[in-house]
């Protein structure tokens, strides 16, 4: 069980020591995280080799007391199932990587001893999510990813933009945690009749909550609700709409935390508690549903804005948005195979994607698709490393993205003809997307005016190359190495038809992408003419930002806040504070009249109070 | 013990009873208090408080007459002192008074007013 420990606790130890002794010494802060993730890695490959010859070893599940209070105990623990294990091999497999790349893409930060820890306390919350056994623990690793989120949205601080995504970020997470506690708590509250018999320990409500369900205990309106508010959180993290709008802010961090925290493993969390969690939601069927319609909505409508995004990885943010789509709604389909089959895939090539982008920006400091161009000449490797991912994300046939996403849309094939259209249309749009950002942005000629200021664009050196290759290897095989196998389900069927239809969608899209980019046969600019409406509505990107703003400035702020000041104004300035003192002051200068410093004045209020008194007695 | 001259029971009117003293003492006080309120001059009303002190000397002693007991006139011997020791703070006021501010009058001497 060391090895366990080991997997959680050593990028923590790893972010603790940096802090204390490498925070003025980049070279050893990067050395101690990637040791630190590096041995979490090994531990977790270790317990996977091990899983994978005694199947029996799993589940296995070890905890300590975390905090003991009368009639509540939470433990903190960790669980390894074949579920936490695939995951914690994607976090600290891909982190490895990334760690890796960045000592290329970081180097001569300012901050980079600073960007290394809070890599590490990631890698730990991160870990902490996935191997936790209890909604508490996952919930405060929860809150620590969105907190490190927050640190590397804002690693370059200086930037107000990059401030304000970070904000942004954290916020929208805020509003969706809070749904999400209230869900965890409720949970909690229906658990059992006694504080005494409630618990947040997932493997018991796994089992308990069937049995209060059935005998009725808990009322019939509870569950859905439940659900509801714990699908919050992953609306949040997860970045479903309409709380998508913190995900392509987010870009403003450092490439290798997009490659990270916004592609592979933090926003992947939410997909990863829909799985684990997958015993509440597969009792409440109309929850599920919902779920399933947010992530095919998500899917959809985030693929039209990447259609429309100049931005080299602003695209690929909409396209993890959209692909988190996917996810999501395999979950709700019932499929959390094919769910958690997507997000091993997408992280290897969204994260190929992303570094291949970052190596981009590290050659040219250029992310405007358009001013880009021709790289294809001067960066022959991340060109053809971002064309296999871009190839996988599109679902060319034979890559990891291909099989995973064959798996979802099979699966909406069998229980919903609406979200398998909207599927299908997604997976034609992605192709196009990302075939118009690779035409744009690496073929073609050099832009007349780009790459200027800052010389001829030059290829990354390995350090940042060679973490690529292995993510562009891992995205071209992890379809053939039987992840849904080891999860332990049945997976779905091979479906000819979809898989036609699929082809010949994607197809178009890329073909389209080509005619229109490449070839010129078609001009954009007439198309986005033609169809303006629509052109107009991507653009403004749904108008949901401008509605949140709406929202925030007039009614937030100039009512609501208009009220709060109004009332601190009037009610507690005005009537309790100047209130007060002006009563005290009124009642001074009417008494003091009574103080006329004529001593016979006083003689004969003296004499009126003892006849008064006399009065009293003699009245009795 | 009565004389024969008081023993006749129509001529009892002239009889001094504690209650004439007390009735004196009342009168007494009324005059004092009477000049406290009305005087302005402060050698004045420091002598009204003076004759209201002597009624309640007189009331004391009275009383203490008339019940045989010695408490009331213990009670006079304190308040003569007290008294003298009163006159005293007065009339160096009343010095003063007329040094600083020429004057003894009580209603021109208003300094605390607000």
């Amino acid at each position: 069980m060391v090895t366990a420990w080991l997997i959680l606790f050593a990028p923590l130890a790893a972010a603790i020591a940096i802090l204390l002794v490498a925070i003025h010494r980049p070279r050893l802060a990067s050395t101690l995280a990637i040791a630190g993730l590096g041995t979490s890695f090994a531990a977790t490959v270790w317990w996977f080799l091990q899983a994978l010859h005694q199947p029996m070893l799993l589940p296995s599940e070890t905890s300590v007391n975390w905090i003991s209070l009368p009639n509540l105990t939470i433990p903190f623990g960790i669980l390894l199932d074949q579920l936490s294990l695939l995951m914690a091999l994607v976090v600290t497999g891909v982190g490895s990587a990334i760690f890796i790349y960045s000592t290329g893409y970081m180097a001569g930060d300012a901050a980079y001893s600073r960007f290394f820890g809070v890599l590490s306390l990631f890698a730990f919350s991160m870990l902490t999510i996935v191997l936790s056994t209890n909604w508490i623990e996952l919930f405060m690793g929860w809150e620590l990813v969105g907190f490190c989120s927050y640190l590397l949205i804002g690693h370059w601080y200086a930037k107000p933009s990059a401030a304000d995504a970070g904000k942004k970020a954290f916020m929208v997470n805020r509003v969706a945690d809070f749904g999400f506690l209230l869900g965890i708590l409720a949970l909690w509250a229906a658990s059992g009749a006694t504080p005494a018999e409630r618990t947040f320990h997932f493997h018991t409500l796994q089992l308990r909550l069937p049995l209060l369900a059935h005998a009725g205990t808990i009322a019939a309106g509870t569950l859905p609700v439940i659900g509801v508010l714990i699908f919050c959180g992953p609306m949040g993290k997860s970045a479903q709409f309409p709380l998508h709008v913190w995900l392509p802010d987010a870009m403003e961090g450092p490439t290798p935390v997009s490659a990270l925290i916004h592609a592979a493993t933090m926003v992947a969390a939410g997909v990863y508690l829909l799985c684990r969690a997958f015993w509440l939601f597969e009792g409440v069927p109309q929850v599920l549903t919902l779920i399933a319609w947010v992530g095919g909505l998500t899917a959809f409508l985030s693929a039209g804005l990447a259609l429309v995004e100049n931005d080299l990885k602003r695209i690929l943010a909409y396209s993890t948005l959209s692909q988190l789509g996917y996810m999501v709604m395999a979950l709700g389909l019932g499929g959390r195979v094919a769910g958690m089959y997507h997000l091993t895939t997408h992280a290897f090539f969204k994260a190929l994607l992303f570094l291949a982008a970052g190596s981009v920006i590290h050659g040219t400091h250029e992310q405007d698709i358009h001013k880009l161009g021709g790289l294809w000449r001067s960066m022959r490797w991340t060109s053809l490393l971002f064309l296999i991912g871009a190839l996988a994300l599109a679902g060319f046939p034979g890559l990891s993205g291909f099989f995973s996403k064959e798996e979802i849309l099979v699966l909406a094939h069998e229980h919903s003809a609406p979200l398998y259209w909207i599927g299908t249309l997604t997976a034609g749009l992605t192709a196009f997307y990302i075939g118009r950002a690779w035409c744009v942005a690496f073929l073609g000629h050099p832009h007349a005016d780009s790459h200027s200021g800052h010389g001829a664009a030059h290829e990354s050196p390995p350090v940042m190359l060679i973490p690529l290759a292995l993510l562009a290897l891992l995205s071209l095989s992890a379809g053939y190495v039987g992840i849904p196998r080891f999860l332990g389900e049945h997976a779905e069927e091979f479906h000819w038809g979809v898989a036609i239809i699929s082809l010949i969608v994607v197809g178009l899209g890329l073909g389209l992408a080509w005619l229109i980019y490449y070839r010129r046969a078609i001009s954009a600019q007439q198309l986005a003419h033609a169809l303006a409406l629509p052109h107009t509505l991507l653009q403004h990107r749904y108008y949901i930002d401008d509605a949140y703003t709406w929202y925030v400035e007039t009614i937030q702020q100039r009512l609501i806040a208009g009220l709060c000041a109004w009332i601190e104004r009037a009610l507690i300035i005005g009537l309790f504070v100047n209130g007060i003192a002006w009563l005290t002051q009124t009642a001074g200068r009417v008494l003091r009249r009574l103080q006329t410093g004529v001593v016979q004045t006083y003689a004969l209020v003296f004499l009126l109070g003892i006849l008064a008194l006399l009065s009293r007695v003699f009245a009795w | 013990m009565p004389s024969l001259l008081f023993s006749t029971p129509h001529l009892a009117w002239l009889m001094i009873s504690p209650t004439h003293y007390v009735r004196l003492s009342a009168v007494l006080f009324a005059i004092g208090l009477m000049g406290l309120m009305t005087r302005r001059n402060v050698l004045m009303i420091l002598l009204c408080i003076e004759v209201m002190f002597n009624a309640a000397n007189l009331a004391f002693v009275a009383y203490a007459r008339a019940w045989g007991n010695l408490d009331g006139h213990v009670v006079v011997f304190f308040i003569i002192t007290v008294a003298a020791a009163e006159v005293t703070v007065g009339l160096a006021i009343a010095i003063l008074l007329a040094r600083q501010l020429k004057t003894l009058n009580a209603d021109e001497v208003r300094l605390l007013k607000w």
